[in-house]
């Protein structure tokens, strides 16, 4: 196996400086409300910023950060189930980069095939009136991928890899628990056979045994078939076990990225060393919990400058005017804070 | 034992869903009681029954699914047996369930404050710019960033984890005297989730709301709950004070559950799952359903595991297995000359 370094692995899905703004016009009593001299504007969400972000084949990529932050829309403008505002999207198939946008519609959805992702809300993902094993095989047979002699065999051991007892491909959708309908999602990713997967918060619902199970069937995955994920996730623990190499986000953009040892071991910009003092203590016992002190920040008015800097402990002057690009800071460790070693 | 009433009382409570291959004893013989301002976690494998334990308490299981046994008692009255009418005047007022998938509580096509709006009129005689006022405070209390703006957008409009806070804004917003909240904070951040703790801790602390927190989260669980039940196959296994149970797991599921938690590990190692998989709950065994995952399965695991306390932490600390167990046949077997 190659070393978590990404330096190493050639790139498989780069996007470019690619952004996603959500426009929500103004509804009729806003509207009335506007033209009778209200000040309301139409909002404007900056939900992914000019973000660029190069993943390796075979490479397992962490993206963290609060809710809300962006997450899940760029891992959709990743596998291009949302149209870009601004930026682009490259695959560096056999046939060399393509910018993926730009294919004819024909070689574009072979492309897209290869692309899967695993959502975040499972339940609204699945269709309510299809049994799940149909709802699995559908595409696998529509794309010839498994002929139907082979279907059930082929539905029975995909879904025991997943910790599910094969017979429950009879029932519907809503006769499963969370957990169960969680796991028919990462099924039907894995069904067509992808060589990339957006996992958004695939194993949350998953408790700790089921978890392993499953984070061990993508690791194993990853070094069989050497299939790529985006791996979403909230859970830090989750994130430093499967990861080759993690970014963070923040409000709409990439603060810090580097490897899982290297971002552990020495966090550069201040919010990802307060994500990591909080990462959870197991064995503490009963706690008093904090409430989040000071403003949350908002994706419809984001501050000036760094987007951190009013919950940034190091702010200074400039911090409120200067958004600076990720940079350099290590060898493969890059960051966008303009500290010289981050908040120390 | 105090006599004073318990808020909420489960007593031997089975529900069971008819499907084309059998019967799923979903629920089997649940029991457990709650005080006024406790908080009760509820661990398990996923598919073990939380949910389902949580629908039947609020009345919500669908046909042809149906509670075949048992007893909730509310404030002493059976919720069970309660006419319709009455228990929907109760559930969302004085009992609240803050759903595993938030759309079970959102609805796509309304406007969040139209939602949070409602839900205080529904139950309480409040104008509509005090409820609007209530609403506001209710979304920031969940840490969603300048609430009256997000007012106006629509579900589909927010991130997973938004709409998850939402749910636990309607859940919260008539303040409760019992929540059940099922893995309510799955999706979210250690931030937010530390903001959504804070709130419920605070409610129950101060207006001595009773919380059942379902969770496959050890940690969250750990920190939060008084007391903590363990379920495996539609039964209670294990359960205490969260310090005896986490501390001294005294059934073999339980302290696999502790072993297979992620940031114990080394980056990169195997996982250690419990060896096995859950068990169909359409014809689980006599004995012990856990018994063919079991580490320390012996002869005696055959039978109906008894329940019975084990002794740390008094009466309170319970267990349902064979190991320990005084007048475990085994045990007897091997006293005999
Ligand atoms: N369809 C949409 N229309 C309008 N705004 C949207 C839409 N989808 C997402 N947003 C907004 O974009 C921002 C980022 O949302 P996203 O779902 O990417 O967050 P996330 O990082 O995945 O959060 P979470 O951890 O809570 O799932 C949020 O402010 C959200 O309200
Ligand atoms: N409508 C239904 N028909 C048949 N079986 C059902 C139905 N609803 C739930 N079940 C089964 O009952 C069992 C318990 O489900 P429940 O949703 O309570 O699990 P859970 O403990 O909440 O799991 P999770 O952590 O995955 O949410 C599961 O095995 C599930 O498959
Ligand atoms: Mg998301
Ligand atoms: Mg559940």
């Amino acid at each position: 196996m190659l070393p978590p370094d990404s330096s190493r692995r050639p790139a498989l899905l780069e996007l470019r400086q690619i952004s996603k703004r959500f426009s929500r016009p103004l509804d009729l009593a806003a509207r009335l409300a506007q033209k009778l001299g209200a000040a309301i504007s139409a909002q404007t969400v900056h939900a992914v910023d000019r973000v660029s972000l190069t993943i390796g084949r075979g490479e397992i990529v962490g993206l963290v950060g609060e809710s809300g932050c962006g997450k899940s829309t760029l891992g959709r403008l990743a596998l291009g189930s949302y149209p870009a505002s601004s930026g682009q999207r490259y695959w560096r198939g056999e046939g060399g980069t393509t910018a993926i946008d730009d294919l004819p519609a024909t070689q574009r959805r072979a492309v897209q095939l290869k692309m899967q992702m695993v959502f975040q809300d499972p339940y609204a993902s699945l269709n309510p009136r299809l049994r799940v094993g149909q709802a699995i095989s559908e595409a696998p047979l529509v794309h010839g991928l498994i002929t139907a002699q082979q279907r059930d065999a082929w539905l029975a051991q995909l879904l025991h890899k997943v910790g599910l007892d094969p017979s429950l491909g009879e029932r519907y959708p809503h006769q499963f628990s969370g957990g169960q309908r969680a796991r028919i999602g990462i099924a039907r990713a894995l069904a067509v056979a992808p060589e990339f997967i957006v996992c958004d918060e695939a194993v949350s619902a998953l408790d700790v045994s089921i978890q392993a199970q499953v984070i061990n069937l993508f690791m194993q995955l990853r070094d069989d078939l050497d299939l790529t994920y985006l791996f979403i996730s909230h859970d830090l623990g989750v994130i430093r076990h499967v990861s080759d190499r993690v970014a963070v986000m923040y409000l709409g953009r990439i603060v810090e990225s580097a490897s899982t040892d290297e971002i552990f071991a020495h966090p550069h910009h201040p919010y990802t060393q307060a994500l990591i003092a909080e990462l959870p203590v197991i064995g503490g016992h009963r706690r008093d919990y904090q409430a989040i002190r000071g403003e949350i920040p908002s994706p419809l008015h984001p501050p000036s400058g760094c987007h951190f800097h009013p919950r940034c402990p190091y702010a200074m002057a400039q911090c409120q005017t200067l958004a600076r690009e990720l940079r350099e800071i290590a060898p493969q460790h890059w960051s966008s804070c303009i500290l010289d070693g981050g908040g120390e | 034992m105090s006599m004073v009433q318990p808020l909420l009382e489960v007593n031997k409570l089975q529900t069971q869903f008819p499907t084309s291959s059998g019967i799923a004893k979903a629920v089997d013989d649940v029991s457990f009681s709650l005080a006024a301002g406790e908080i009760l976690g509820l661990v398990g494998e996923s598919g073990c029954g939380k949910t389902v334990t949580g629908f039947s308490i609020l009345g919500l299981v669908d046909p042809p699914g149906r509670v075949v046994g048992g007893q909730v008692l509310f404030k002493g009255e059976d919720l069970l047996t309660m006419d319709t009418e009455r228990l929907r005047a109760i559930r969302g007022n004085r009992l609240a369930m803050i759903f595993q998938d938030p759309m079970m509580t959102l609805n796509p096509v309304l406007r969040i404050d139209t939602q949070l709006i409602e839900t205080l009129q529904a139950h309480q005689d409040i104008s509509r710019a005090a409820a609007y006022d209530r609403a506001l405070e209710a979304l920031g209390e969940v840490g969603i960033a300048e609430p009256a703006q997000r007012l106006r957008a629509y579900p589909h409009q927010f991130s997973g984890g938004m709409r998850q806070r939402v749910a636990i804004a309607i859940a919260l917003i008539n303040r409760p005297d019992l929540i059940i909240a099922d893995e309510p904070t799955t999706a979210l951040d250690v931030t937010i989730q530390g903001q959504i703790l804070a709130l419920v801790q605070a409610l129950c602390r101060e207006r001595q709301m009773s919380l059942i927190w379902i969770s496959h989260d050890l940690s969250v669980v750990a920190g939060l709950a008084d007391r903590v039940a363990v379920m495996y196959a539609g039964k209670i296994v294990e359960s205490g004070t969260v310090r005896a149970t986490l501390d001294h797991p005294a059934h073999p599921y339980t302290r696999g559950l502790l072993g297979a938690i992620p940031a114990l590990h080394e980056r990169g190692s195997r996982l250690l799952p419990i060896p096995g998989t859950t068990p169909s709950l359409l014809n689980l065994p006599a004995g012990c359903a856990f018994a063919d995952r079991c580490a320390q399965v012996h002869g005696a695991c055959a039978l109906p595991p008894p329940d019975f306390a084990v002794g740390h932490d008094g009466p309170s600390h319970r267990v349902r297995c064979w190991l320990n167990h005084a007048n475990s046949p085994n045990r007897i077997a091997d006293a005999a000359p």
